[in-house]
C-alpha cells in the first residue's frame, strides 16, 4: 500500500453575529466597564443575561446592573493555555457569581498557581485596555480583598450600542483522504487516471472513494480510464470566483472518461464557450508541475452518440 | 413514551449491533472506508441487505472532518442509489436511533439501519468542541472540553460527593473491565497520569479516538424473525438543560433523571446500565441521577473512559446494552448517551428481553 497521504487543512471564518436587545446591552456595557444582568419573573438576576428565561422561557428584558466583583463558585487549573484562551500564562478557569447576580459567568482568573484559588475566592474584573463590546472586554478576573464594587447606576441605555460581534474562528486539521483516494492521487502524479471497479455491479468509479454507492460494498480493483472522454452535460459560468484567474464566461462540464462508469467534473478550454455541446470528445491538458489536469480540450473526433453516454448524465 | 403500553403502538427492538475497534488514528481510511465493515457486519447478523432496509439514519459532525456535508460521502457505504429513505443528525448516533425509533413508530418502515462515526484524529478535539458552545459569551474564550469537565469535577469535590481518589477509581475500574472488550482503545492498567486540567488527570479523561458503530431496529414480528432475543425498546426519551453552565447545578443531571423517568427507567429496576460518561466525575453524577446502586452492572464494556469515538460513543452504549440482552446476559438494561459540555443533553433508553 502506498504511503498515507496527509495535508494541512485550515478552516477559518469570521462569524458575524447580530445581537438582540439584551446581549447588545450586556456587551455594550462591558465596553463601558459596566456589567448588566437581567431580572427573571421570579426575581433572580441572570449574569450573563439572556433574552429568555432558561426555566420558564419567559421573555426577559428587565436589565439591572451588578457589581464588577464576585465570588468563585467552581474552578479548574489550566497549566497549559491553548490558542485563543484569555491568558497565555497558566490560569484558573472560573465560574464567578458577581455581587448582585444569582448565576455565574465563565472566565479566566489570573493567579500565580492553583494554591491561590479555591471555591469562595473573592475576585474582581480586570478590564481589557481596548474594549469593543465583546466578552473579551473582560481581560480576566483577579483576586480582590476589598468590599463589593459599587454599581455605577447604569440603566442599560447607551448612546452608541453595539449591535453585533465578529467572532473569528480557526480550526486546524491534518487531512488524510483514505486508501482509495490516496491511490487515485498517487496515480495522478504520473498523469494516469485510475478508478475502482465495483465487484458487484462492475461499474468503474472515478475518482474512487472506496465504496460503490449503488451496492454499498467496498471497491478495490483498480482500472485505468481515459485519458479521453465525452462531455455528458455542462454549464456556462459567468461569475468570476475570488482568487481564480480564469476569464468568464467559461464552461464547466461533466466528463465521462472512456471506461468510467460515471462522470467527473472539469473545465473545458480550447474552444469558444458557446460551442461546447453534449457528446463533445475531449482530452486532458496538463500544465507543468500540476497535480491534476488544468482543463480538457476537444480531441477533434466526431461527437459521441447520445446512446453511448446517456447512462452517465 | 413511557414503559406502559400505548394502545396501537408498535413494539420496536434493537436486533443487531456492531462496532469498530476504536483507534487513536485511522489515517489510512476515509470515513466511509472505516464505516463499511461495520455496516456489513450489522447487516450480516440479520441477513438483511441494504436494499431491504426501510429507513436509514446516521449521526456525525462536520466539525470533526472539517468539511461541510461530510456525511454525504459516508452514504456511499449504505448503497444510497437508487434513492433510499434516509436522514442525518449532526449529533451522536444515539439521537439518530431516536429518530429511527419514531419513524418505525409511525409505521412508515419496519426496519431501520442506524449508524454513526467520528474521526477525531484529523483535528484537535479539545479545540473543535469549543465550537459547540454559546458563540456570544463562551466560545470567544475557547474553553476546551477538558476544562469544562474539570469545572464540573471541582464542583462535585466541593460538594463533598467525590475526591480525586474516587475519580481515579472510576477511570481505573472502567479500563480494568475493558480488558474484556476487544474494541476498547484503553484497556488494563493505565496510569492515572498528570493533571490535564486540575482536578482532572489524564486518567479521568477519555481517550481521543476514531470509530464507528451501527445498529438495526425492527418492529413487531419482524424483530423476532431477525433476532432470537430482540432487545425491545420499552421507552426512550431525551432532555436538555440550559446551555449556560453558570445557570446549572453541575453536581446534578436533572435532564438525565427526567429522561429516565419518561423512558420508564424507574418503574422496575434494571440489571445493567451503559452510561456515556466521558469524564470520571460524570459517571458519579449519572449514577446518582439514575439511582443506580451496586446491584446494577454499570459499564461492563469499559464505557467512554476506555473508548470515546465522538458521535458513536452514545450509540455504542445503547448497542452494548442491547447486545447483552441478545446474549441473554441481561433482561432489563438502561442505555444512556450524552452530548454537549458537562452532560448538557442526555438520552435514556430502557431495553428488555422476552421473559425466559
Amino acid at each position: 500500500m502506498p504511503e498515507v497521504l496527509k495535508a494541512p487543512l485550515v478552516v477559518e471564518f469570521p462569524f458575524t453575529r447580530s445581537l438582540g436587545p439584551v446581549q447588545s446591552a450586556f456587551l455594550t456595557g462591558l465596553r463601558e466597564r459596566i456589567v448588566l444582568g437581567v431580572k427573571t419573573t421570579d426575581g433572580r438576576t441572570l449574569v450573563p443575561p439572556v433574552e429568555y428565561d432558561p426555566v420558564t422561557a419567559d421573555d426577559l428584558r428587565d436589565l439591572v446592573e451588578v457589581a464588577a466583583t464576585g465570588t468563585v463558585t467552581t474552578w479548574a487549573w489550566n497549566h497549559a493555555p491553548r490558542r485563543g484562551q484569555p491568558l497565555d500564562t497558566p490560569f484558573a478557569w472560573v465560574l464567578v457569581r458577581l455581587d448582585g447576580a444569582d448565576t455565574a459567568l465563565l472566565h479566566a482568573l489570573d493567579v500565580p498557581g492553583p494554591d491561590a484559588v479555591r471555591t469562595g475566592t473573592r475576585v474582581r474584573i480586570r478590564w481589557a485596555e481596548e474594549r469593543t463590546g465583546a466578552i473579551t472586554d473582560i481581560a480576566c478576573f483577579e483576586p480582590h480583598d476589598g468590599d463589593p464594587a459599587e454599581p455605577t447606576g447604569s440603566t442599560g441605555e447607551f448612546a452608541d450600542p453595539v449591535t453585533g460581534i465578529v467572532a473569528p474562528a480557526r480550526l486546524d486539521y491534518s487531512y488524510s483522504p483514505g486508501r482509495a483516494q490516496s491511490a487515485y492521487i498517487e496515480e495522478l502524479s504520473t498523469r494516469r487516471t485510475v478508478g475502482e471497479r465495483c465487484p458487484s455491479c462492475h461499474k468503474v468509479y472515478v475518482p474512487p472513494r472506496g465504496a460503490c454507492p449503488t451496492c454499498g460494498v467496498p471497491t478495490a480493483e483498480q482500472v485505468e480510464v481515459g485519458p479521453r472522454g465525452t462531455v455528458t452535460t455542462f454549464c456556462i459560468v459567468n461569475i468570476k470566483a475570488k482568487n481564480l484567474d480564469i476569464e468568464v464566461p467559461y464552461v464547466y462540464a461533466h466528463i465521462a472518461l472512456d471506461g468510467a462508469g460515471l462522470a467527473l467534473h472539469g473545465r473545458i478550454g480550447g474552444i469558444p464557450y458557446d460551442q461546447v455541446r453534449m457528446g463533445l470528445r475531449v482530452e486532458p491538458v496538463w500544465t507543468d508541475g500540476a497535480r491534476y489536469p488544468d482543463h480538457y480540450r476537444p480531441t477533434g473526433e466526431p461527437d459521441a452518440d447520445y446512446d453511448a453516454y446517456k447512462e452517465l448524465l | 413514551m413511557t414503559g406502559e403500553e400505548t394502545p396501537g403502538a408498535r413494539d420496536i427492538a434493537v436486533v443487531a449491533f456492531a462496532q469498530t475497534d476504536v483507534l487513536r488514528t485511522t489515517d489510512e481510511l476515509s470515513e466511509v472506508e472505516m464505516l463499511m465493515p461495520v455496516l456489513h457486519s450489522v447487516l450480516d447478523r440479520t441477513g438483511l441487505k441494504t436494499a431491504d432496509i426501510g429507513f436509514t439514519c446516521s449521526g456525525s459532525s462536520d466539525y470533526l472532518a472539517g468539511r461541510a456535508f461530510s456525511f454525504t460521502l459516508a452514504l456511499d457505504g449504505v448503497g444510497a442509489w437508487p434513492p433510499i429513505s434516509e436522514s442525518h443528525v449532526e449529533m451522536d448516533g444515539a439521537w439518530a436511533l431516536y429518530e429511527a425509533w419514531t419513524k418505525l413508530l409511525t409505521g412508515d418502515a419496519d426496519t431501520a439501519l442506524v449508524y454513526s462515526y467520528g474521526k477525531s484524529s484529523p483535528g484537535s478535539l479539545r479545540d473543535v468542541l469549543t465550537r459547540q458552545l454559546d458563540p456570544y459569551y463562551v466560545a470567544p474564550l475557547w474553553p476546551d472540553s477538558v476544562a469544562l469537565a474539570a469545572l464540573q469535577a471541582q464542583a462535585l469535590i466541593d460538594a463533598g460527593q467525590a475526591d480525586e481518589s474516587a475519580l481515579a477509581a472510576v477511570g481505573a475500574r472502567s479500563r480494568r473491565v475493558a480488558t474484556l472488550n476487544s474494541h476498547a482503545q484503553l484497556r488494563g492498567t493505565v496510569p492515572q497520569g498528570d493533571y490535564a486540567v486540575r482536578p482532572l488527570r489524564t486518567g479521568d479523561c477519555p481517550p481521543v479516538g476514531d470509530g464507528a458503530a451501527a445498529v438495526i431496529l425492527a418492529a413487531g414480528e419482524r424483530a423476532r424473525d431477525l433476532c432470537s432475543r430482540p432487545a425491545w425498546i420499552r421507552g426512550i426519551d431525551h432532555r436538555i438543560e440550559a446551555h449556560s453552565l453558570g445557570v446549572r447545578d453541575l453536581t446534578d443531571s436533572p435532564s438525565t433523571r427526567l429522561a429516565a423517568e419518561k423512558a420508564g427507567a424507574f418503574e422496575r429496576p434494571v440489571d445493567t446500565a451503559e452510561l456515556h460518561a466521558p469524564f470520571s466525575a460524570q459517571e458519579i453524577v449519572l449514577r446518582k441521577a439514575l439511582r443506580l446502586d451496586d446491584s446494577v452492572r454499570v459499564n461492563l464494556s469499559g464505557g467512554a473512559l476506555a473508548a470515546n469515538p465522538m458521535m458513536a460513543a452514545g450509540l455504542i452504549r445503547l448497542g452494548e446494552a442491547a447486545a447483552r440482552i441478545h446474549r441473554g446476559e441481561s433482561d432489563r438494561a438502561l442505555g444512556h448517551a450524552t452530548s454537549g459540555p458537562c452532560l448538557q443533553q442526555n438520552l435514556v433508553a430502557v431495553l428488555e428481553g422476552d421473559a425466559r
